[in-house]
């Protein structure tokens, strides 16, 4: 079993290894989609603090950050 | 509510389908036919019945009784009228004074070889062979007591000709004393069911029916237990033992079964509030009275010891359960949650609709979770089966659905069935099926293990590409690849229907060689030569259906499965024509129903995102409450939050997670970690004890509501018997959304589906009265279509133009090395269900009492193992243990088991790998080791241990 917040980039990962293949969309942008609509937002959170402190992922889910949304109320970043 | 039906009547001989209609006069009646219909259906259609013993709309006419003989101007003789079709002008009498002395010659002819024990016969009330004697007017038996087939004893001597009762099934009894031999039951073996389990031995006098050889009773026989054989016999001979036992029903109550996704149309025969027998209706529209083992006999858990009736609480899940009344148990159960909620937050606590419970019942559930809790933590078990079809049929088509009826199986010339066993865990749709392929439709099945699809009588050729677990992808997109490579797609649907330049540019993508079968070959195992094969078969076939299961899509490329799919089907015109389609067969009874409900947590009735305004300002004014426009947790991300000390509460409705969830050991610590689980369900499962409440549910036959099966039809499930736990469960999930200040007032379900088909564009056109007058209706049913919709995508896709979906293969995180070298699959077996909560307190049992490991000889060889040794199966997740079955229907490299018995848990073996678009769990993937073991692993004993503690109740105080 992993720890939380590598199963999330793990998770992420998968995503990106799907849409890196698509020709429609930025795979970044297609990503942070996904991730926006299925995601909730602690779990969001959560990705970016981990991405934020350092943690290794796919190129595409680290331009993805840009692109994910939180609540208003929700800070970004750890 | 109860309702007096009628039985429809037997027609005698099967509808036939024709453009050509003829008219003809039966008795001085003009009637008109479809051409090919027999003399004998022509004669039911102008209300007239003629005489018969052998014939019966179930299956093909056969002509062996005589006893339907009619006259013909103009024709010589009596012909049988079940075998003469109808001409045009024809001028048919069925009573004349020739034909009357024959019927009865006929009669007493059989009845000199029948018992006339009438009075005490389990069938007297409801005999065909009564009621002609009594059609006819048989009066006497004028022959002299001679050889015959009824009588133990002749003359003081055993008599060679009788055979005794065969009782071996638990659920029906074969009395050779009483057979006729008129084989409806062998044809209905064969043509309805396709088995060939029963046949006919002997000759003339020496005739008998035999569940194959001589050897065999009938439970070790192939016979399956459907149960058509039992329906169409017009005598005792075959019968059901709870009519031996009770007696004949006094009336009818039209419901639908509560197994796999087919949804059966039945009527629960009843004698009071007792089930007598459960048949299959005649005019269910997906199943047209057929049945299997499970939907037919397998009720009997509705009325088993384990069911729990009361309310239960306690504080700690290491406490025995305190049986209190429904108020205590309800202000604890909300007063939890209020709790976990002020503790940790509005989103602390959430709730798992049930793909068994009704339509309503499980959007209650979910508006629960959104209206009540104020947030969407709403997911159903959905999610760990079918999940992945709703998004990517969703992506690829604009509808979270399957495509077409089972009807349409009727029309295809070719079936690809993929990562399902439809013999198994859909057995009606599998004799539809079954139908076709002895018709000479094609099949190619694309599966790790040899399925019993495969081995049908009567067919062509199969083609079987036994692909490696986890290469779906690859291997779809390989026959898309030879299909673009050798053009044999349909240019002219791609053109009309999707985007050309999206078509091109998926193209471009398959000429790739990684994507060619040699390429693909190397992972998959599959033959280049067979992928070439099976691309051109189901191309060039004129029409062309995909049939497909959780061997799809439950995988980390499960969602990449579905949409290669729909790629295969656009591509080759597959689509919008009876015959084709993709069709999805859904795992339980209403996993359609709970997803078009509103359980996913991104998603309200009807696939409409949460963010989307428009949709949520419907609920927030229905509801008179402010909605959250945040996706909630899906059920793996429960547990993950639980681990993290913020998912603190669960209401639990109708699944057992413990035992039907991957990696078991992380699903009980989660659920351990919780301050509040309620389960709401007929028995103590292995999730509640983890719980802290018990809510007892009640069965199919103790509720009214509607089921949605895999074909999109909205079924009525109708209230039979009177709840045992004396609540129908929408009635409990609203007297605990009132202890949280909810407000509601629903006095029906039907007032439910009122809320849905207000709220729901797709359902807008969907009531009871609808439902009660056509049956059952397939969604969307709205303005646009009133009586619902049995194809989709006929003119158009809904999305607008079908969109082709690139389908890279990535091979799954779960690989096999040194210490995990083979590979796990799992999947169930005919008799039992899922978890088996619901079999496993049947006489099912005695097909399948525990689960067993399918392993190659050769790695059996190598590891030293016997057929039916205790094997220990290791993953990176955890072990069990079972016995094994050395076979050759799973590849060398590839292990198999079910998952119906909680004492092996295969799901602690499980992994938490997911699908990459929709969290469902990798089932079908598992490394593992398999190796000799003695007995139960350490696992199994520790959780025996805490289940037996988890389960005490504690006795009630005397008063």
């Amino acid at each position: 079993m992993s720890d939380p917040a590598s199963k999330l980039i793990r998770m992420a990962g998968q995503m990106a290894d799907f849409f890196r293949s698509q020709p429609d969309r930025p795979p970044a942008e297609a990503v942070a989609a996904h991730i926006n609509d299925s995601w909730t937002y602690r779990m969001r959170a959560d990705l970016i603090a981990a991405l934020q402190a350092g943690a290794k992922a796919d190129p595409i889910v680290r331009d993805a950050v840009a692109f994910i949304t939180l609540p208003q109320d929700v800070p970004r970043g750890a | 509510m109860k309702d007096f039906i009628i039985p429809d009547r037997d027609m005698g001989t099967p509808a036939v389908h024709s453009d050509t209609i003829v008219s003809l006069t039966v008795d001085g009646i003009k009637v008109s036919v479809p051409a090919g219909t027999s003399v004998m259906r022509a004669a039911a259609e102008a209300g007239i019945s003629v005489p018969k013993l052998c014939a019966t709309d179930h299956v093909s006419a056969f002509g062996s009784c005589r006893l339907c003989v009619v006259a013909i101007d103009g024709m010589r003789g009596t012909p049988a009228s079940c075998t003469t079709p109808v001409a045009e002008g024809m001028v048919v009498h069925t009573q004349t004074d020739d034909i009357a002395r024959i019927r009865k010659g006929v009669m007493e002819l059989y009845i000199s070889d029948h018992p006339l024990d009438c009075l005490t016969c389990a069938a007297n009330g409801d005999c065909e062979l009564q009621d002609m004697a009594g059609a006819v007017g048989l009066r006497e038996v004028r022959f002299d007591p001679g050889a015959n087939h009824f009588m133990q004893r002749e003359a003081g001597a055993l008599n060679p000709e009788y055979r005794p009762k065969d009782q071996s099934n638990p659920y029906f009894t074969f009395d050779p004393a009483k057979c006729i031999v008129c084989s409806r039951c062998v044809r209905a073996c064969e043509e309805v069911q396709g088995t060939f389990a029963l046949t006919i031995e002997g000759r003339g006098f020496d005739s008998r029916v035999s569940a194959g050889m001589e050897s065999d009773d009938f439970l070790s026989s192939d016979c399956v237990s459907c149960g058509a054989c039992v329906q169409v016999c017009p005598t005792a001979t075959l019968i059901e033992n709870k009519v031996i036992e009770i007696g004949t029903p006094e009336h009818i109550v039209k419901t639908t079964c509560a197994y796999c996704g087919v949804g059966c149309s039945f009527d629960a025969h009843m004698r009071g509030e007792e089930v007598v027998r459960m048949v299959p209706s005649r005019d269910g529209k997906a199943n047209r009275g057929h049945s299997c083992v499970k939907g037919r006999f397998a009720w009997g858990y509705t009325s088993h010891g384990d069911r729990q009736t009361q309310p239960m609480i306690r504080e700690n899940i290491q406490d025995p359960w305190r049986v209190v009344g429904w108020d205590e148990a309800l202000d604890f159960a909300a007063s939890r949650l209020r709790q976990a909620q002020s503790d940790h937050g509005r989103d602390a606590i959430g709730v798992i609709t049930s793909s068994r419970c009704t339509n309503e019942e499980t959007y209650l559930v979910q508006k629960l979770a959104r209206a009540v809790f104020g947030n969407n933590n709403t997911d159903t078990c959905a999610r760990v089966c079918h999940s992945p079809t709703g998004y990517g049929l969703k992506t690829a088509f604009g509808t979270s659905a399957g495509t077409h009826d089972f009807d349409s199986v009727d029309d295809t010339d070719l079936a690809l069935v993929i990562g399902a066993n439809p013999t198994d865990g859909h057995p009606v749709f599998a004799s539809r099926l079954r139908k076709r392929l002895r018709q000479g439709a094609g099949l190619i099945v694309l599966d790790p293990r040899e399925i019993d699809l495969l081995s049908t009588p009567h067919m062509g050729e199969g083609l079987h590409l036994p692909l490696r677990p986890g290469t779906n992808v690859a291997v779809l997109t390989a026959l898309a690849h030879v299909i673009v490579a050798e053009k044999l797609y349909d240019e002219e649907f791609i053109r009309s229907r999707c985007d050309w330049d999206e078509f091109m540019a998926y193209a471009e993508f398959l000429a790739d060689p990684r994507h060619g079968p040699d390429e693909v070959e190397k992972l998959s195992k599959v033959p280049a030569d067979l992928i070439r094969r099976a691309a051109r078969a189901y191309a060039l076939a004129p029409r062309a259906s995909i049939y497909y299961g959780l061997g799809v899509t439950e995988h980390s490329q499960g969602s990449t499965t579905v949409m290669a799919i729909a790629n295969l089907a656009m591509m080759c015109g597959n689509i919008g024509v009876p015959g084709t389609g993709v069709n999805p067969l859904r795992g339980q009874n209403n996993v359609q129903g709970s997803c078009d409900m509103g359980s996913f947590p991104h998603e309200y009735p009807g696939y409409r995102h949460v963010s989307d305004a428009a949709t949520r300002t419907i609920y927030e004014r229905v509801w008179g409450v402010p909605l959250s426009d945040e996706p909630g947790l899906r059920i793996p991300n429960m547990f993950d939050e639980a681990l993290a000390g913020r998912f603190r509460g669960l209401y639990c409705q109708g699944e057992d997670i413990v035992q039907s969830d991957p990696d078991t050991s992380h699903v009980t610590s989660a659920l351990a970690a919780m301050d509040i689980v309620i389960v709401h369900d007929l028995f103590l499962n292995e999730t509640s004890n983890y719980a802290h409440v018990f809510l007892p549910g009640s069965s199919f036959l103790e509720k009214d509501g509607t089921f949605t099966n895999a074909e999109r039809r909205i079924n009525m499930v109708r209230r039979a018997v009177t709840p045992r736990n004396g609540h129908e469960d929408w009635e409990i999930t609203q007297m605990l959304a009132n202890r949280m200040g909810a407000g509601w007032n629903y006095a029906h379900p039907r007032e439910i589906m009122a809320e849905i088909a207000m709220t729901t564009p797709s359902f807008s056109g969907v009531s009871y009265d609808l439902l009660d007058r056509e049956g059952s209706v397939q969604w969307p049913c709205n303005a646009d279509a009133p009586l619902g919709t049995p194809l989709m995508h006929v003119d158009g896709f809904v999305r607008g133009k079908g969109r082709f979906i690139h389908t890279e293969y990535v091979a799954t995180e779960e690989r096999t090395g040194a210490r995990f070298p083979l590979l796990l699959t799992t999947g169930r077996i005919l008799s039992q269900y899922n978890v088996g909560a619901q079999t496993r307190r049947t006489d099912n049992v005695v097909w399948h009492p525990e689960d067993v490991l399918e392993i190659h000889p050769s790695d059996a060889e190598n590891r030293g193992l016997r057929d039916g040794d205790w094997v220990r199966v290791a993953s990176r997740s955890g072990e069990t243990t079972l016995r094994a079955r050395i076979t050759e229907r799973v590849a060398p490299g590839v292990v198999y088991t079910t998952f119906h018995h909680p004492a092996t848990q295969a799901n602690v073996v499980t992994t938490d790998n997911s699908d990459w678009a929709t969290n469902c769990p990798e089932f079908k993937v598992t490394a593992v080791q398999v190796s000799p073991s003695n007995g139960p692993s350490e696992w199994q004993e520790e959780y025996r241990h805490h289940s037996e503690i988890a389960r005490r109740i504690l006795p009630e105080a005397a008063e």
